[in-house]
């Protein structure tokens, strides 16, 4: 299949500021292949577009759709970096593609899908079901004593700092960047992950939650779960939301460990 | 063909739709959430300053109440909303915070003793009491008397939408991720659920359900520059249309954000401004007193941004190679507070705009915001006119915004939405006269109608492009159906969108292939937009006043004389080339709060005639129960309880209204 390509002129002024001067040619190399097709093998192909300032990696793709080629398929919704949406290689290095100018990348870059989950087609991947099976084995919930708290009544008090540092590892997004990063997910599918072991640190933090760390040993007290990991820390490098993935893993190994010499 | 039946089909995975499903669930219901995405990336996530509940723990908020947030609300609203259903979303929002804590949402705490905060440029030392340590604490938000927004630093919406995902996760709720509601099953009136598009597969299938609740958000692509994500597109609100039964209420009232970064229009939060952000022009003047002398950069936003944009007009604005614009000044509130309570503002600034708000200066103008109107309800969150049919948050007009929402309401009002109409949905359900009684016959023809418009759509001879098509759109409804609106404008607006929706009759498609195909998802909801975009512009054509976030520069005054009353657009056929209008007159007579001043933008309104008799009759009770309790006074007034679901009802804890 090839598109042909022609200039385009831009004209996204309310997405970017659009239409500068700027005579740089982008030669966007998108990495393509549609599973319903499996007929076209998986190849790289080539998109010229001009830059512009305060372009991101949502304008640039979202004009190679409009104008180039209807048929390429990616994800984004907030397009401003708080849904984790758009997690895609930028040569060869997960991160979200929203927040991407194209002013921090060279006049050719190759972008492809992430990789270790299940492709959707060219770009898109599904986070989603992954994600949502981690949850569940994981029971990624607030475990609660009881299921209906009177809720005419003061809520329960909380120390700020507390909340504060629950925040901090509640920031994830489930962008999957950490998993696509990941040695031990490679080859482990049902790998925790670092996604899975920061909300384990965020639900241990949690006092609400009435889980003990022999429950928490159940769901990650394995080679699927914190013993897992190898301490390749890719998944800390490459974390959008800057998690302290490194130490919430170390802390998590360490009390589980401590739970499996019981 | 594949036919999937359910009691409850929620269509949208955001705050609002999880909630129902979760209430419906609790009730013993089995509830499936359709999903264009995985819920977690829903637009609920956005919501960054907080959500608005009186729970009056910090010192700023004391004093607060349900009837405090009542009346905020109503002004807010500039006195289209449905008093009643607000009474109804301001007694359950505290209720609604506290469910979240419990859920384990991580609420910014108070902390107690002094603390330095920035109010009206000024530093100010605030001393929090002992008795409000680890409670839920507050922030201060446009157009309200007391500090009321609960927040999880600027990360409230994230924290909000994955503590109740992960509880419908809990409660084992089916998420049917990417797959999109393309129209409505219905028989006569009565609803039945939805035919739905596979977006992996590209595959047709229907889900029958006894009730049915949309809940897909708000419709900001219509317009060019918007802080919705891209799938706000409305295209549940459309669907709803294209029964031809369903209403759409108040579709002209729009709500623009005096802070979108310019000119991308990603937002940033209204928290900003809260916390003692400032708003500047191009010669570093700080102009909303201005105008404002009261409330300042804190009015309502609608009147923010009218005034910002006055303020362009006036030649004030920043020039800039993209147009102009205005600055949003937070350096005064100092790295410490920025880092920890407005991060996602810095990411955003770091990552858009290239810098550190800490130290420069935020280039912002207004962007569209918010869908005030959407999928008629009455108080149940059903629709009046399609049984079985639900809506709930953004995607609703319950009508608890009428023509302006306050900050911080939006994402209240999809918990607590969810909550009630939840509650309501599972009622519907129990009634054995609500059976699905819809021949399978039927549903298989109204999928083979729908994969027959997706067909000519892949394989017709149209030669419209929809990318172009919905580009256009954007472009007439910023330009002429935005912040400002004369006759002129409108009516023009109108023709030009009836003559897109005249072509989009016709697109064809440059990638013929079947399944996921982007650009078929494109063409079929550029359709849809259309027809929303036209309940917006005609709606606003016809309203010859000006309320709340509808503004006409040939009419700027409120006309409660001639339209204190509700829009209600409905699309009675394919080839019609307009919605047809109806309006629905709001009962002065019943008013707890009869129309008058906001407090804040003009004092220029021409009085219904019922107004001064209301008012004299609410002045003589208020005076006579002078010694009554609050909630006494307020039953006498406006009975409103009766409404509410039996577990909703009840007053709230305060630290000043201890229960015995």
């Amino acid at each position: 299949m090839i598109i042909p390509i022609h200039p385009v002129k831009s004209s996204f002024a309310a997405e970017s500021p659009g239409g500068a001067a700027s005579a740089r040619r982008l030669k966007i190399r998108v990495m393509r292949y549609d599973p319903h097709r499996p007929d076209v093998a998986p190849h790289l192909q080539t998109y010229e577009i001009d830059d512009a300032a305060g372009m991101t990696l949502f304008i640039a793709l979202t004009e190679i759709r409009e104008k180039l080629d209807p048929s390429l398929q990616f994800d984004f919704v907030c397009r401003a970096g708080i849904c984790g949406s758009c997690a895609i290689l930028i040569n060869g290095r997960p991160a979200l593609a929203c927040r991407m100018l194209t002013q921090n990348l060279g006049d050719e870059f190759t972008l492809a899908p992430l990789p270790f989950f299940e492709l959707i087609g060219d770009l898109s991947v599904n986070t989603g079901k992954w994600l949502r099976g981690m949850s569940e084995r994981l029971q990624t919930w607030v475990h609660q004593q009881q299921d209906n708290p009177d809720l005419t009544r003061l809520e329960a008090r909380m120390e700020p700092e507390l909340a504060e540092q629950i925040y901090e590892l509640e920031r994830c997004v489930e962008c999957g960047c950490c998993v696509a990063a990941c040695g031990t997910a490679r080859m482990r599918e049902d790998f925790a992950g670092a996604v899975g072991l920061n909300k384990i640190a965020r639900f241990r933090l949690d006092p609400r939650d009435t889980r003990t760390d022999a429950d928490f040993y159940d769901v990650v007290g394995d080679d699927d779960g914190v013993f897992g990991c190898m301490s390749l820390l890719g998944c800390h490098d490459v974390c959008p939301k800057q998690l302290p993935l490194a130490t919430q893993i170390a802390f998590v190994r360490r009390k589980m460990v401590a739970m499996g010499w019981r | 063909m594949k036919i999937i039946y359910t009691d409850v089909l929620v269509i949208g995975g955001g705050l609002a739709g999880l909630r129902v499903a979760i209430g419906a669930k609790r009730r013993g219901h089995d509830a499936i959430i359709l999903s264009l995405v995985p819920p977690k990336r829903s637009h609920s996530a956005a919501a960054q300053g907080g959500m608005q509940a009186s729970l009056a723990n910090v010192i700023k908020g004391q004093g607060d109440n349900e009837d405090v947030h009542f009346e905020d609300t109503i002004r807010g609203s500039d006195w289209g909303a449905d008093q009643r259903v607000v009474r109804m979303f301001v007694n359950t929002a505290p209720k609604a915070v506290r469910e979240l804590a419990a859920w384990g949402v991580p609420w910014s705490r108070v902390q107690r003793g002094d603390r330095q905060v920035i109010m009206n440029g000024q530093k100010v030392t605030l001393t929090e009491r002992h008795e409000a340590h680890g409670l839920v604490a507050q922030r201060d938000f446009g157009g309200t008397k007391k500090w009321r927004t609960c927040y999880v630093s600027d990360g409230t919406g994230h924290a909000m939408l994955f503590a109740v995902s992960d509880r419908a996760i809990a409660e084992q709720i089916p998420v049917h991720e990417r797959m999109e509601a393309i129209a409505l099953i219905h028989e006569g009136a009565r609803c039945y659920g939805a035919v739905v598009r596979n977006l992996i597969s590209g595959e047709l299938c229907a889900y029958v359900a006894k009730a049915t609740t949309i809940a897909t958000g708000g419709a900001g692509r219509l317009y060019r520059v918007t802080t919705n994500a891209v799938i706000c597109e409305g295209i549940g609100t459309a669907i709803a249309l294209e029964t031809g039964i369903a209403t759409l209420g108040n579709m002209e009232a729009v709500q623009f954000h005096p802070t979108g970064i310019f000119p991308a229009g990603i937002l940033v939060t209204e928290g900003c401004r809260g916390d003692g952000g400032l708003l500047k022009d191009v010669d570093g003047h700080r102009f909303m007193p201005d105008y404002e002398p009261e409330k300042k950069e804190l009015a309502s936003r609608d009147v923010v941004s009218r005034r910002m944009e006055t303020h362009i007009r006036k030649g004030k604005g920043v020039p800039s190679r993209f147009g102009e614009h205005l600055w949003l000044d937070i350096t005064q509130l100092g790295r410490a507070h920025i880092e920890k309570n407005l991060r996602e503002v810095k990411e955003i600034c770091e990552s858009f705009l290239g810098i550190n708000p800490v130290e420069k200066m935020i280039a912002v103008r207004p962007a569209q915001h918010y869908t005030m109107g959407g999928v008629r309800t009455n108080h149940t969150g059903e629709s009046p006119t399609l049984k079985g049919l639900f809506a709930a948050g953004e995607a609703a007009c319950w009508d608890m915004h009428g023509f302006n929402r306050l900050g911080g309401n939006s994402v209240a009002e999809t918990v607590v939405a969810g909550m009630i109409v939840g509650d309501f949905v599972a009622d519907f359900c129990d009634r054995p006269d609500n059976e699905v009684r819809i021949p399978t016959g039927l549903v298989r023809e109204l999928i083979a109608a729908e994969q027959a418009k997706l067909d000519r759509l892949v394989s017709g001879n149209g030669t419209e492009d929809a990318s172009a098509l919905r580009v256009a759109m954007q472009e007439i409804m910023t330009a002429k159906v935005g912040i400002f609106r004369t006759g002129a404008e409108l009516s023009a607006a109108v023709s030009e969108l009836q003559a897109l929706l005249e072509r989009s009759r016709h697109i064809g498609l440059r990638h013929k292939a079947a399944g996921a195909n982007p650009e078929l998802a494109t063409a079929y909801r550029t359709q849809k937009m259309l027809k929303l975009a036209l309940c917006i512009a005609y709606g606003a054509e016809q309203r010859t006043e000006s309320r709340g976030a509808h503004f006409r520069e040939d009419f700027p005054r409120r006309d409660d004389a001639q339209w204190l009353k509700r829009t209600l657009a409905t699309w009675k056929s394919e080839s019609d080339p307009l919605p047809t209008l109806a309006y629905q007159p709001l009962d002065v007579k019943a008013m707890e709060l009869p129309p008058g001043w906001r407090g804040y933008g003009a004092k220029d309104y021409v009085d219904h005639p019922d107004t001064p008799g209301r008012a004299a009759e609410v002045a003589a009770l208020r005076e006579r129960m002078a010694e009554a309790p609050r909630f006494d006074v307020q039953q006498a007034l406006m009975p409103y309880d009766h409404q509410l679901p039996a577990t909703l009802r009840g007053r709230n804890e305060r630290i000043d209204e201890p229960f015995q």
